[in-house]
């Protein structure tokens, strides 16, 4: 016992400024510098550059442009469609992952390999494809129309397409993780009487948490700014299936610059909020770690 | 509980692990699994567990037949070496875990867990740590939180495989002790797994050794150490210079080498001398001192027969300067096996 008080770290003599520790990892300052720069050309300015020309309006007419009924009906089916889809790929992508890691069975590279396809492939082809399957007479929409489900066309529609875009983000996130849970903690958990379900639900979906969380954030991210694959199964009706994306779009091609930075002002603004949000979730939720 | 291991074998494809081991361990005592890496320790360890099972023969927990019953059906604590802690539970948690998943009637109050969980930390010196998460402790105190996981539910086995392996040698001999205390503290059965001679020696009441998925011998560290049955025994616990030579007549010789072998058949054959059974005797073999090297009380002497073999001797510290340059020792003890 001794010998573990005595191997405790010194405590730090003199307190350095923050950022200024000394460190034996080298390249903070190299790092840090290329990456603000970089996100700064990539990122930072461009948005800027799209608050700087929503800023051209005045209030009356931001909040005109920004908050019109078709608007508020674009953010809802954007947010709301993107969030569904990421949950259902929240719950679809732990069971694909399950299988993936967990077992060995014919055709499993190449289900390995279909997981990634929507990484790779041009987003309006997803569209188009799913548009036509799911079309009332396309081969799968043909068996929901006599159930009265109308799965293309639709928010419905768009749902699926962005359930489509983001399955890879939680599989990818989730896996090695999963990976590394050891079979020794499944183990220690029977050994002190838990069952099957009650190893997963308290063992395995808990130490999943964090990284299930960050993959959810990106499927979510990614359904938010997705647009070439939902323009084609959406339907785009106004106010009805119409996203954000669309609208900023079509403001573009009626020449009305600062109405189009207007919209993407909110879409930018709540998107970061959720992010923010979700990080700090996550954070809370890698305390253990 | 008395645990009772019947002709268990266990096959890894067509590998053996496990060959016709037989052991019946009393209630409440303390049994070591030693034996070189690969003789099956851990294979035997998880078939008593029940997160293994054997392809024949039987395991009985007192008058029960559990053979085939679940790791979760046993109450058998299972302490892992790398310690297999639950990472995202606070120290608390992971303790009241397999009292926590309990149901019904059989569950205990909260209160009766947040006791039960304070007792054991208190048994195991981590009290006040049970907010913490598995990754602000050190390995010492991993490995305790757990052990008093493993204890929680009142096991009627504590099994440990290698528990002290990650941990270095200082930590290392606090445990032991600690395990030690643990045990006499809650009179629990329990059987360790470990591939160190020393904490087998020091720490069990009865020590069974296995090789290459048998065991070899069961006893008292005494009698272990000191009447092995066979050479593998012999050459694995405790310190012994080894010679190869012939048996003729009720005598070993190896070279210069040369001592009693009463009751072993003419032939091939191997002998040991433990080096602190090897003493001065003008009578004796002559060899040359290379170095001395005191450690505490005793000192290790290293020397060199004519024939060049290297012969290991033990002696107090006190004695160690008549240990220099040519001398003769003899063995008043060895262990002669037929090849
Ligand atoms: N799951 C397994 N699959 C195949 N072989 C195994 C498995 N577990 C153990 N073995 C083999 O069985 C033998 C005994 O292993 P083990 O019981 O782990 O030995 P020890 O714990 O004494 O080092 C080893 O040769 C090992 O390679
Ligand atoms: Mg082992």
């Amino acid at each position: 016992m001794t010998a573990e008080t005595l191997s405790a770290p010194p405590s730090t003599p003199a307190r350095r400024p923050l950022f200024r520790r000394r460190s034996a990892i080298p390249g903070f300052g190299v790092t840090l510098g290329v990456t603000l720069t970089i996100l700064s050309l990539i990122v930072l300015i461009p948005l800027a550059a799209v608050a700087i020309k929503a800023a051209t309006l005045s209030p009356s007419q931001f909040v005109a442009a920004a908050f019109s009924e078709r608007a508020w009906a674009a953010y809802r089916l954007t947010f709301g469609a993107a969030f569904v889809a990421a949950v259902i790929n929240g719950l679809f992508g732990v069971l694909t992952t399950w299988a993936l890691v967990r077992y060995e069975f014919p055709g499993k590279t190449v289900i390995n390999a279909l997981v990634d396809l929507p990484f790779a492939l041009p987003t309006a082809v997803a569209g188009i494809a799913l548009a036509t399957l799911y079309a009332p007479n396309g081969w799968i929409g043909q068996f929901l129309t006599p159930l009265g489900i109308k799965a293309a066309y639709n928010p419905i529609g768009v749902t699926i397409a962005l359930i489509f875009i983001g399955l890879p983000f939680v599989v990818r996130t989730i896996e090695p993780v999963m990976r590394d849970l050891s079979a020794d903690v499944e183990e220690a958990a029977a050994s002190l009487g838990a069952g099957r379900l009650a190893t997963i639900w308290r063992i395995i979906l808990p130490a999943l948490g964090p990284a299930w969380l960050t993959g959810f954030a990106l499927a979510f991210a990614r359904g938010v700014g997705e647009y070439g694959s939902v323009i084609f199964i959406a339907g785009n009706m106004p106010y009805k299936s119409e996203i954000a994306p669309l609208l900023i779009i079509i403001q573009l091609e009626q020449f009305e610059y600062a109405n189009a930075a207007a919209i993407a002002v909110v879409m930018l603004g709540v998107s970061f909020l959720m992010l923010l949000l979700i990080n700090a979730i996550q954070a809370w939720s890698r305390r253990f770690v | 509980m008395t645990i009772s291991i019947r002709s268990v074998e266990k096959k890894f494809g067509r590998y053996p692990a496990l060959n016709h081991v037989d052991l019946e361990i009393a209630d409440g005592e303390l049994v070591a699994l030693l034996g070189p890496s690969g003789s099956g320790k851990t294979t035997l360890l998880r078939t008593i567990a029940g997160l293994e099972f054997p392809d024949a023969g039987q395991v009985l927990f007192g008058a029960e037949d559990v053979t085939f019953a679940s790791a979760a059906a046993r109450r058998v604590g299972f302490v892992f070496q790398q310690y297999a802690l639950f990472k995202h539970m606070t120290v608390a948690k992971n303790i009241a875990f397999g009292l926590d998943v309990r149901k019904g009637a059989e569950k205990p109050s909260k209160a009766e867990i947040a006791k039960r969980v304070d007792d054991l930390l208190k048994l195991v010196e981590l009290d006040g740590l049970g907010s913490r998460y598995p990754s602000q402790l050190s390995g010492g105190q991993r490995q305790r939180v757990a052990l008093s996981r493993a204890l929680a539910v009142q096991p009627s086995v504590l099994l440990l495989d290698e528990p002290f392996g990650a941990l270095d040698a200082t930590v290392r001999r606090s445990l032991r002790k600690e395990l030690r205390r643990v045990h006499d503290a809650t009179g629990v059965t329990t059987i360790f797994v470990t591939h160190d001679q020393e904490e087998a020696l020091e720490l069990a009441d009865r020590v069974a050794i296995l090789n290459a998925g048998r065991i070899e011998q069961i006893g008292t560290p005494h009698e272990v150490h000191d009447n092995p049955v066979s050479p593998f025994v012999c050459g694995f616990v405790g310190e012994a210079n080894r010679f190869e030579g012939t048996v003729s007549g009720g005598r070993f010789t190896s070279g210069a080498v040369s001592f009693g072998a009463n009751g072993v058949r003419d032939g091939a054959a191997v002998g040991f001398v433990r080096p602190h059974d090897l003493v001065l005797d003008d009578g004796g073999l002559e060899v040359r001192v290379d170095r001395v090297h005191v450690q505490g009380a005793l000192a290790s002497v290293s020397a060199r027969a004519a024939d060049g073999h290297h012969i290991e001797i033990t002696t107090s510290r006190a004695d160690a300067p008549r240990f220099s340059g040519a001398i003769k020792v003899a063995p008043r003890m060895s262990h002669v096996y037929p090849a």
